[in-house]
């Protein structure tokens, strides 16, 4: 909607009124004027055509109730508004009874102000597609990048694009740190509703109450210390995607209250009772297996089969290690713009580190390990020492019983293990041996897992 | 000649948050920024039936105090500020003007009885002081809802848009003509 087609006309006796009126629907980009007194505002009505008009209840002269009625015989479409103070609730109602479109009682909150001229202008029915505006804003928020080199990943985003084009509940599963964000994020973007905000909670985060008021917003009074409304994320969410990060980790009241929502698409303020509706795709994400916590009873059973609609699994980037150099190169990248440091490579060894480290941490941790390889290593490439894992060396002489051959295979499987984070399949893997043997040499040598 | 961003502060006691402040407005308007005093007489500009302050007068005060050599000037402070029609309001900015204000006294978590967030604070502060600064230059509100000058009634709101200018409202800056004296 274009508001500068808007036009609206603020009748009010008093100066401050009329400009602080006029500035705030300027600033809105409304095309605005105003007048002092019935008179003026006759004159301004045979003028051109107005959308909207504020109209002051008590004014010197012939009054808002008056001017209300004449402004009807000229043009009966016209929505009207009727400004009142607190004195004239009662001429409000009978301005309502006359047909206003509705009244503000000064001082008007501002967002209340903001509804209901938003609510005046679809009485007019002045809303139209922008498609400009539409191609502005695709163009304004960049797809995240996803790499996916390995079949796995390349799978997760076939999932993102069908799934995009539905309006379903979507879960995604992954360990911390494989970017379940970015997968909301990127469905989000693909979507119808990718003109209204993704909002991101993680409700892990928070304890119950503050989770509550997070997600449904408070009312005045609510709780000690609330002394104002506040607006809740589900409400924020309107028209958009709300994304519940560590969904597995609310508690049983929340599961409720959410459960509720779910079903019945709207619900109250903490303290309220006026009925919200909001229209939004819910994204769930955990790094907790629910069907396990349904089963242990941590998790409410209908509340997952409400949310578990459209699944998708993550795997963690030690099972895709075909995407580490690629993200490896993407964070390098990102980083070498960002520090302005011209890193743009990284050399063999280090790549070869990077390949065998088990990622507890998943693509987060790689990124940090670039991050701060970034930092400290010199232009042009990364080098292994500049890895954060990278200290571990083949094996440390010092630490050898003898020279024998039994203590360097000791030193060496166990520096292996240190490397993989005694990730026994990776380490037979980069040692060579089938894991029973492993297993066998590990007992042997009395290797002992730190 | 006009070169400079002046901050001042008005009954604001953190100034670690106005030199954090004065780093941001200086990159997103290119401008030599600096801090002013200008011991505003607060009472003067208090409602005693609101318990607000008048944003529009303070606006009125920078106007009359500004150095001849103020690009724009921004007060920033703790206040709750107010305009007669509306309950209450973040900031004003005088439309292709020169003078703006914002105040931290509704971005604070604990005027919405929630933990203090100073990060947070800080965040909103410098979106609210570019949005309100966007006005001077003659920016309206965007439908963005990711700009800086997307309209933000409620706090929460504020923390979805960005600190940047979209592009439409970047070109939209970059296309200012220099104020006519
Ligand atoms: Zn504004
Ligand atoms: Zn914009």
């Amino acid at each position: 909607m274009d508001t500068s087609d808007v036009n609206i006309l603020i009748v009010d006796d008093e100066e401050s009124v009329r400009s602080s009126l006029y500035k705030w629907f300027i600033e809105d980009g409304y095309t605005v004027d105003t007048a002092a007194d019935a008179k003026e505002a006759l004159q301004k009505l045979e003028k051109q055509p107005w959308d909207i008009i504020l109209l002051d209840i008590k004014m010197p002269g012939m009054n808002g109730l008056e001017l209300q009625e004449r402004i009807r015989d000229i043009d009966p479409t016209i929505v009207i508004i009727m400004i009142t103070a607190y004195a004239s609730v009662d001429t409000a109602v009978q301005a309502l009874k006359a047909g206003a479109f509705d009244y503000v009682t000064k001082p008007f909150d501002p967002d209340d102000l903001e509804h209901l001229i938003r609510n005046a202008i679809e009485k007019r029915k002045l809303t139209r597609e922008n498609l400009q505006l539409k191609q502005k804003i695709s163009q304004l928020s960049p797809e995240e990048t996803i790499i996916a080199e390995s079949p796995q990943m390349k799978h997760v985003l076939e999932l993102v694009d069908t799934v995009a084009q539905t309006d379903s509940t979507v879960l995604i599963h992954g360990e911390s740190g494989t970017g379940k964000e970015v997968i909301a994020r990127t469905i989000h973007n693909r979507s119808r509703r990718r003109l209204f905000p993704m909002i991101a909670v993680n409700c892990g985060a928070l304890p119950e109450s503050l989770l509550e008021s997070e997600l449904f917003g408070h009312e005045k009074g609510a709780f000690t210390g609330a002394q104002y409304r506040r607006k809740g994320k589900i409400e924020l969410a309107d028209g958009g995607t709300l994304f519940l990060d560590e969904i597995g980790d609310i508690s049983p009241k929340t599961q409720l209250d959410l459960l509720r929502v779910l079903e019945t698409k709207q619900f109250t303020r903490l303290g309220g009772n006026q009925i919200i509706r909001s229209d939004f795709r819910l994204i769930c994400a955990t790094n907790k297996n629910l069907e396990e916590e349904v089963r242990k009873g941590n998790f409410r059973e209908d509340l997952f089969y409400r949310i578990n609609v459209f699944f998708i699994l993550i795997p963690p980037l030690r099972e895709r290690r075909e995407d580490i150099p690629a993200l490896a190169h993407f964070f390098v990248q990102k980083y070498s713009r960002a520090m302005n440091k011209p890193i743009h490579d990284i050399s063999p060894e280090a790549m070869k580190r990077l390949m065998e480290h088990n990622w507890p941490g998943n693509v987060r941790e790689l990124e940090n390990a670039i991050e701060r390889a970034m930092v400290i290593g010199k232009p042009p490439v990364i080098q292994p020492q500049d890895l954060p894992f990278a200290q571990v060396l083949p094996f440390d002489p010092a630490t050898m019983d003898s020279d024998s051959l039994e203590a360097i295979e000791k030193a060496h499987i166990s520096a292996v293990l240190a490397r993989t984070h005694w990730n026994i399949k990776r380490s037979a893997e980069i040692l060579d041996i089938d894991r029973v043997t492993l297993y066998n040499k590990i007992k042997k040598y009395n290797l002992q897992k730190p | 000649m006009r070169n400079t961003l002046y901050i001042v502060p008005v009954h604001h006691p953190r100034l670690e948050n106005l030199e954090l402040l004065k780093q941001a407005l200086s990159e997103v308007f290119s401008l030599h920024v600096e801090f002013l005093n200008l011991e505003l007489d607060i009472e003067a500009v208090f409602n005693i039936r609101r318990h607000q302050y008048h944003s529009t007068e303070i606006l009125a005060y920078l106007l009359d105090r500004m150095p001849d050599d103020t690009e724009r000037i921004l007060a920033v402070t703790d206040l709750d500020l107010y305009i007669p029609i509306l309950t209450f309001v973040f900031g004003e900015a005088q439309l292709r003007g020169r003078a703006a204000v914002v105040s931290c006294h509704r971005l604070k978590n604990e005027f919405y009885g929630i933990p203090a967030d100073n990060d947070i604070l800080m965040d909103r502060l410098i979106k609210e002081a570019v949005h309100e600064l966007g006005h001077t230059y003659g920016l309206i509100h965007c439908t963005n809802y990711a700009c800086v000058m997307h309209a933000s009634t409620y706090v929460e709101e504020i923390d979805i848009k960005d600190y940047h200018f979209c592009p439409a409202c970047q070109a939209l800056l970059a296309g200012t003509e220099p104020r006519q004296p």
